[in-house]
């Protein structure tokens, strides 16, 4: 058998090649490196809210106005409370004066008095963006302007959103709008700030009731995300498929 | 083929050709997409830092009773201990040092926020609140000169 230099020299680089294969294509991660390579598994926020606690105070939409420096008096607001008052009679009475910035402080309901007497069951519901898993307004967003997070919050992008108001239009929750001084859409995103520092969003900590609560859905151990897994919660407009991560306590039937 | 047949089309591929300039110095390098999905992930990165970055103006109550510790002993033995200062305070933001004093809201339509009698059946968490009807108890008074807001339970001396 011969073998010719050029032979000896193209076997010997391709054994070369071969042999180093193995320590770097086929390395074996160790649990923690596995989860350190899927990029930010630790954390997905949720949101709890328990409607049986909250008294409609709207310390919660004044905290939120103030923190998140949305126009004080403009008709427009990151969260808001709803009241909804059921008379015996079947018919819904729903109101939500200044999105429930300065309370519930009057039992006129739209000028409209109602008998205690008549009333068969009354309660506020607060509500925020969804911070869905299947974000339509982000769908829709010609430009990139908005998108979510790695731990599930949906943003929006003040220097690249133009203002054409699709994802106002597309979220089916109602809860975008255009912020009347950046001339963007705006919205609810847990308070991004203060969740990435440890803290709560302002409308959780302003909530002498505990109806608010933050949960981070990938910690089995924290308290709320326990709740949200082993008692009854459930979501607003489920059939639109965007998977929301804002999670209710005693819903209603008549809550839309 | 003659070549000015050609020309719309050079017109054409130079247009073609600014836009993609135009486009390399207008779209910022952090632009694309950053996790699994084309659809949800694609974004400038740098707006995530752009939001992580906005200043934080309600400091907790943690942060008050670091100096009032009187005002705070009190509050924190009373049935308002749920009640985080700042509701009534106002945001703390950079206090005390560049706004010295905090407005403080007295008016009788920050109690009511709470304490206003609507009338709801006992299912309603608010009805579970001592509650006033507005037009019948001292309509002109607010309600701080009788009742300490730090203890209700306590009367102003």
């Amino acid at each position: 058998m011969s073998c010719s230099r050029r032979d000896f020299l193209k076997d010997a680089a391709g054994a070369a090649f071969v042999s180093s294969l193995p320590l770097s294509a086929f390395v074996v991660l160790t649990t923690d490196e596995a989860k350190a390579a899927v990029a930010n598994a630790t954390v997905r926020w949720g949101y709890l809210v328990d409607t049986n606690k909250c008294t409609g105070c709207g310390m919660c939409v004044k905290a939120c106005k103030n923190e998140n420096e949305i126009p004080y008096d403009a008709p427009v607001t990151r969260t808001w409370v709803e009241r909804y008052v059921v008379t015996k009679d079947g018919t819904t009475h729903i109101d939500s004066p200044n999105g429930g910035r300065d309370g519930f402080t009057s039992d006129k309901i739209r000028d409209e008095e109602i008998d205690p007497d008549t009333i068969a069951k009354a309660f506020f519901v607060p509500k925020l963006c969804n911070q869905c898993d299947n974000p339509a307004c982000v769908q829709v967003c010609p430009v990139g302007a908005t998108y979510k997070t790695e731990d599930g919050v949906v943003l929006i992008d003040r220097e690249w959103c133009i203002g054409c108001g699709y994802c106002i239009m597309a979220c089916p929750y109602g809860v975008r709008f255009f912020h009347p001084e950046h001339k963007v859409a705006d919205k609810c995103n847990f308070c991004y700030h203060r969740i990435t520092k440890g803290m709560m969003p302002a409308c959780v900590e302003s909530c002498a009731f505990g109806a608010r609560r933050l949960a981070n859905l990938r910690d089995p151990d924290d308290p709320v995300t326990k709740i949200i897994t082993t008692e009854r919660v459930a979501v607003l407009k489920d059939e639109y498929g965007t998977k929301p991560h804002v999670f209710y306590l005693g819903l209603d039937n008549n809550v839309r | 083929m003659k070549r000015h047949v050609l020309h719309p089309l050079w017109v054409a591929l130079g247009v073609l050709g600014l836009i993609l300039f135009a486009r390399l110095l207008m779209v910022p390098d952090d632009f694309g997409v950053h996790g699994d999905s084309f659809t949800y992930n694609f974004y400038r990165l740098g707006s995530v830092e752009d939001w992580k970055n906005f200043p934080v103006k309600y400091q907790g109550t943690d942060t008050c009773v670091e100096c009032h510790k009187d005002n705070s002993r009190t509050h924190r033995r009373s049935p308002h201990k749920k009640v985080q200062c700042e509701n009534c305070h106002g945001p703390a933001g950079n206090h005390p040092d560049d706004v010295e004093y905090l407005p403080l809201n007295k008016e009788r339509s920050m109690c009511l926020r709470c304490h206003a009698d609507l009338g709801y059946p006992a299912s309603t968490a608010r009805s579970n609140l001592p509650a006033i009807v507005d037009r019948h108890h001292k309509r002109r008074r607010e309600c701080v000169s009788c009742h300490n807001p730090h203890d209700p339970r306590e009367d102003v001396e």
